[in-house]
């Protein structure tokens, strides 16, 4: 009678997840899986979106425990919608990166959830920021995470290509997620695509489908 | 900064009084074992059909191996627009229900707005992850508002997530199956009664932890149509509950009067002011 599982080492519902993120000429590909597990067996929900808008050119993707990546990222959301009211004009994709940092870092302790954040900002166009699970920022061009990712290191750094455009960038990160999906039992179902670039945001939803399929399957 | 028609939050950080308390209790206990909690070990679901959502839930409740209740109600009200059912821990699931109602209806009265379900989601959320998991409420909000209809499901460490149909309870797995098979977008009223009721009687027939009769709670912008039972379980005793016997049944044997002699000792007299 009791509950699916209970020893599992992240509390409740995980996301157990491939993210990906990625600068191309103009913009940045941000994306994500959509499934989320209790425990190592039980899918609870195949149409998560993990790609949440926390200002209007700045997302960010979760890993980790959906209650405390939901949670921090509506402080997130407020935090730089109050941040942007003070300074009058929309937040730089630092700042937010910045305030998830000082989020995961006061709480690291209680925390299990990593973030990597992108958007577009004036000053230095797009950008892609990977905060660790342990409070650590780093600023990169492409960047992948959550327990999929291991399987696609490989591709990421063979197929990768500054300054591609925008269908180059977005049939990369489509491989790479289907990859992942296809290797990664804890990954699967949909995959989500943002396009943030100067003129928006653009989403992208391919069903598993749809997905590009490779030799072995 | 806290402004009436705006849901205040409440001051940050854990409130773990009650833990020493209870390990102070523990001791107390032979063999150092506290009563389990009564769990609802129950099945509930949710619909979203073309004109609203239809909830429906089991109404058995257990404590361990016993049947503590067999007429539990599992979905609890909110605000007339939103109900809520819960499974897990009993007590938590009504006292958090409680608490969400009330608040909402003084959000309410300030504001002079109508509750939305996505407030409603925000507020439990809140609260669920400032306890991290130890409010063992498992939760199925649905309800109908001027943006909609939606059907959410709030698990015990806050996570949310909005979906079109849903299962959850220890049921939940037999519910599923019904549910994935038979659910369209945008079905009619009985259709998707239908399908509720015949998700509840799965999880009923094949979980030891559901069982007795079905409830279904209609929400759509004309109103509410709780109907409590709506499918009674064929397995009904004859016993009746309901012990009064009319006066004169039980036959009088002896009868012996003793009169009580009082004397009065003392007498004030206080006058009440009534204007």
């Amino acid at each position: 009678m009791e509950k699916h599982c209970t020893d599992s080492r992240v509390k409740g519902v995980s996301t157990g997840t491939t993210i990906l993120a990625a600068v191309f000429d103009g913009g940045v590909v941000i994306g994500s899986d959509s499934r989320a597990s209790v425990g190592e067996e039980y899918v609870s929900s195949k149409t998560i979106n993990k790609v949440i808008q926390v200002h209007d050119r700045i997302f960010c993707c979760i890993a980790g425990s959906l209650a405390d990546a939901q949670a921090i990222t509506k402080a997130a959301k407020f935090h730089l919608s109050f941040h942007s009211v003070q300074m009058e004009s929309p937040p730089r994709v630092m700042a937010a990166a910045s305030v998830l940092r000082d989020l995961c870092y006061k709480n690291r302790e209680e925390l299990q959830a990593g973030f990597m954040t992108a958007g577009w900002d004036k000053k230095n166009g797009p950008q892609v920021y990977v905060v660790a699970l342990g409070g650590m920022l780093i600023n990169q061009l492409v960047t992948i995470a959550g327990s999929g990712s291991t399987y696609i290191y490989g591709y990421i750094d063979a197929k990768y290509k500054p300054n591609m455009t925008k269908e180059e960038c977005l049939q990369f990160a489509t491989n790479a997620l289907a990859l992942a999906m296809g290797r990664d039992n804890a990954s699967g179902g949909v995959a989500h695509l943002v396009v943030v670039t100067e003129k928006g945001v653009e989403h992208v939803v391919v069903p598993g489908d749809k997905l590009p399929k490779f030799h072995d399957e | 900064m806290a402004l009436a028609n705006v849901f205040e939050t409440p001051a940050p950080g854990f409130n773990f009084d009650n833990a020493g308390r209870n390990a102070a209790l523990n001791g107390l206990f032979d063999g150092g074992k506290t009563p389990k909690p009564m769990k609802t070990g129950t099945t509930i679901a949710g619909v979203v059909f073309k004109d609203g959502v239809v909830l429906g839930a089991d109404t058995r409740a257990t404590s361990g191996e016993v049947v503590a209740d067999k007429m539990c109600a599992k979905i609890h009200y909110i605000s007339p627009n939103i109900y809520c059912c819960g499974a897990g821990t009993a007590a938590d699931t009504e006292k958090t229900t409680d608490l969400l109602s009330s608040n909402l209806t003084i959000y309410s009265l300030n504001s002079g707005r109508n509750p939305r379900v996505v407030m409603a989601v925000n507020i439990l959320q809140d609260m669920l992850y400032r306890y991290h998991g130890q409010i063992g409420a498992n939760l199925i909000l649905g309800g109908v508002d001027c943006t909609g209809n939606h059907l959410y499901t709030v698990e015990p460490y806050g996570s949310v997530n909005k979906v079109p149909y849903l299962s959850m309870g220890s049921g939940d797995l037999a519910a599923l199956g019904i549910l994935e098979d038979g659910f369209k977008p945008d079905l009619e009223l009985e259709p998707a009664k239908e399908l509720v009721r015949a998700a509840i009687q799965a999880g009923i027939m094949n979980d030891l932890g559901s069982g007795n009769n079905i409830d279904i709670c209609v929400i759509t912008k004309q109103g509410v149509d709780y109907i409590r039972p709506y499918r009674e379980s064929q397995f009904k005793d004859k016993r009746k509950t309901k012990y009064k016997y009319p006066p004169g049944a039980t036959p009088i044997l002896t009868e012996k009067v003793v009169p009580l002699k009082l004397d009065v000792v003392q007498e004030t007299v206080q006058k009440m002011e009534t204007a």
